[in-house]
């Protein structure tokens, strides 16, 4: 028996990284100290501390080593395995007190979250289906086709309050018996793993890390609505999530977890990938549903909902990878253990992808209702350098920007909707002082406009128009009448577009209208971009203290902007300057300011 | 592979399998356990407590206790070598010193298992964070 385990993350982030290599040499290490009976070497997936890695942690004493390189492998075994000292320089480091830290319970970072669709994440290996068993899996699946009916079960998934994590927060069970009422000789259970919000990464990091519960939750919404066969629409960008999948899937089968008949129950379900190119719209899921019937990925109108007609017009439930990897946990820990944890409204927890000017950076899963400032300051450590907190963007593409105003805001579905965001599929990107908001707007817009499926005019020309306004004063060429004129087409583009992406689009450019107005106005009016992101708008200036009046810059200056007696200060004229920035790299002096 | 029939089978496969990730499972809320460390440092090694830790290991498996068996670097009572550090859930940690494979035994016969105190107790003289 093992008196140690050696877990090595196989995610994606610390595969990068050499994680594969660092497996190799510990094992290495392990057999020529003959230590292989005493420690084992265990490949996991994420553990979320992605910017620190490579990870291992070692077990039992849960000391977390991170940014480990293959040369360390030896000193890890030597010193730890051997003879038990840890090795400090390989332990997390408090970023505000520089203090090693000796284990994952004293962690930040880990102290808030509460783990329910990651719980298995950085704790089994997911290419090994026993140890997806030992930590209770597969046994919601049997209690739920040997002991329940379709509506018993339907029912515990109402009472768990469990909402979609795919972005707009639908009722699960709710969904679930719509889709089971519909009678049809075949049914199907779609899951979305499309996920295409820029920076979000947890449904590649649960597939990655714990596939069977996905495969699980899947055989468990199938026996509900009435279905024998799933599909997976995964990005084809996902090759180890897909490999995983594919692994857990056989093992599966082998096992007799998939296919006829069930746990000697009358249910059989089996389940197939299918492939996606990696288009935002394509997460929409009428669009998904045409992509896998292998048509162009284009939504079409609702309704029918896929749960009356989808996949093949057969009533197909979508639901995305977070909900279906909470489903088993409800079966297991039961709907009133699930619906104690959250707010009134949203329950259980949620998987947010920590990103931006933060000291962590890393997937996080933490328990609805808690605030922004728990997040940025207790779980990510604070704003990267000592800068000044400005802004969260949520949602991503589809949502909107918090302020300082909403740090004590308890977060969940409606409360970042009443706020101008929206949860979306759980990117939180944090913005400090040196971030100008025009150009994250306009960031936002330029994915949309590069992802729009352009079927319908309002999301295809509208959005191409506010890009083109943002551009303009972004380049300190806009007017007072632009913002207007922005947030009109904004309402028009909302009101009138075909499907979520077009409906949603507007909510970045809106979100910072109306938190950062300000910023705005004094692009447009005072040609000024505080966070000196705005190059266009860079104001270059003499100092006349410093100037020499040895004529360089005006020399040089294509425009001409520049005037002045020789040996006396020169003179920009900001008129006629077009912000080159020739004269500031032209003068021998440091004379040139530039704000 | 042979197939999982029913509920059962699942969890006769369960408790076949657990063993070998019993230590995860434990280490996630080791507050709750019988937390044992064995001081592992080169002077501990020299006096045999790689046999002591193995011993408490096998010993605690045996009984059905649940504990977390692990090392820890040296504790600088080099001269009590090796030395053993308890710490039963709500309790202060006890250290004994000069354990070998007999001590180790009644350390869970005694102490573990009936709250005995036996001879060669150190006095904790630090603080752990
Ligand atoms: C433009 C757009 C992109 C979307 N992308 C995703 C996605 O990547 N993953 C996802 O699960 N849902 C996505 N959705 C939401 C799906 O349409 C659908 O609501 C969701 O998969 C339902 O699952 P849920 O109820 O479990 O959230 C997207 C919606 C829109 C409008
Ligand atoms: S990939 Fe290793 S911690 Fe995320």
């Amino acid at each position: 028996m093992y008196k140690m385990q050696l877990l090595v993350c196989s995610g994606t982030g610390c595969r990068a990284s050499a994680s594969a290599t660092i497996v190799e040499k510990l094992n290495e290490s392990l057999k020529a100290h003959q230590l292989t009976e005493e420690a084992q070497v265990v490949t996991t997936g994420c553990f979320g501390f992605c910017e620190k890695g490579p990870i291992v942690k070692v077990i039992p004493d849960n000391t977390f080593y991170t940014q480990v390189k293959p040369e360390d492998a030896e000193e890890i075994v030597t010193e730890h395995i051997l003879k038990g000292r840890k090795v400090s320089r390989l332990l997390y480091e408090d970023p505000e007190n520089k203090e090693h830290i000796i284990d994952s319970k004293h962690m930040g970072f880990y102290q808030k979250q509460m783990r329910i669709a990651l719980r298995n994440c950085g704790v089994i290996d997911p290419e090994n289906i026993d140890e997806y068993i030992v930590r209770d899996g597969y046994s919601a699946l049997a209690q739920v086709v040997t002991d329940l009916t379709p509506e018993q079960a339907i029912d515990m998934v109402k009472q768990s309050g469990l909402r979609g994590r795919g972005g707009a927060g639908f009722p699960t069970g709710l969904k679930w018996e719509i889709t089971s009422k519909f009678s049809s000789d075949q049914k199907y259970v779609v899951c979305n793993a499309d996920e295409g919000d820029p920076g979000a990464f947890m449904d590649r990091s649960i597939l990655e890390g714990d596939p069977n519960s996905i495969i699980e939750a899947m055989a468990i919404c199938g026996y509900c609505i009435g279905a024998t066969k799933g599909l997976v629409y995964i990005r084809a960008e996902y090759p180890l999530a897909i490999k995983r999948l594919e692994i857990a899937i056989g093992q599966a089968r082998e096992y007799g977890l998939l296919g006829n008949n069930i746990f000697g129950s009358k249910f059989s379900f089996d389940m197939e990938l299918r492939y996606g190119a990696g288009a935002f719209v394509c997460g929409e899921e009428t669009a998904l549903i045409a992509s896998m019937e292998g048509k162009r990925g284009e939504p079409r109108v609702k309704p029918p909902f896929p749960a009356e007609s989808g996949y093949m017009h057969k009533p197909t439930n979508v639901n995305n990878v977070e909900t279906f990897a909470n489903v088993p946990v409800i079966f297991l820990k039961g709907p009133e253990w699930y619906s104690a944890i959250g707010t009134e409204k949203s329950k259980g927890t949620k998987v947010f992808a920590l990103a931006g000017k933060i000291n962590n950076v890393g997937l996080i899963e933490v328990p609805m209702g808690i605030t922004l400032r728990e997040i940025i300051y207790e779980i990510g450590g604070g704003i990267k350098n000592g800068k000044n907190f400005k802004a969260v963007q949520t949602g991503g593409p589809s949502g909107g920007c918090l302020t300082e105003a909403h740090l004590d805001t308890p977060i969940d579905f409606d409360s970042l909707v009443a706020a101008g965001s929206m949860m979306g599929s759980g990117g939180m990107i944090v913005m400090d002082e040196d971030d100008c908001m025009v150009s994250i707007a306009k960031f936002y817009l330029e994915f949309i406009v590069e992802e729009s499926c352009g079927k319908c005019t309002p999301c295809r020309i509208g959005n191409k128009r506010m890009l083109e306004i943002l551009e303009k004063i972004t380049q300190g060429k806009g007017s007072m009448e632009d913002l207007d004129h922005l947030r009109n087409l904004a309402y028009v583009i909302k009101d009138t577009s075909l499907c979520g992406l077009g409906q949603s689009s507007p909510n970045p450019v809106l979100s910072t209208l109306e938190n950062f107005y300000d910023e705005y106005v004094a692009h447009v009016k005072d040609k000024r971009c505080f966070a000196k992101q705005c190059k266009a708008m860079a104001k270059y200036t003499i100092n006349p203290d410093v100037c020499t009046g040895c004529t360089i810059c005006a020399r040089n200056c294509p425009v001409d902007a520049i005037t002045g007696e020789k040996r006396e200060p020169h003179f920009i004229h900001q008129e006629i300057c077009t912000h080159c920035g020739v004269c500031y790299q032209k003068c021998k002096f440091n004379a040139i300011n530039v704000e | 592979m042979t197939k999982i029939k029913s509920l059962d089978d699942l969890r006769q496969k369960k408790q076949q399998l657990e063993q070998g990730m019993d230590i995860r499972e434990k280490s996630d809320h080791p507050e709750n356990l019988v937390q044992i460390k064995v001081a592992m440092a080169t002077c501990g090694i020299a006096s045999g407590a790689r046999t002591v830790m193995n011993t408490l290991v096998e010993k605690m498996k045996k009984e059905k206790i649940a504990a977390v068996v692990t090392q820890t670097g040296c504790m600088g009572y080099c001269y009590a070598e090796p030395t053993v550090e308890v710490t039963k859930p709500g309790m202060d940690p006890v250290v004994f010193s000069y354990v070998d494979v007999k001590k180790a035994e009644e350390i869970v016969d005694k102490y573990i298992l009936n709250n005995e105190l036996l001879d060669g107790i150190l006095p904790k003289n630090y603080q752990t964070i």
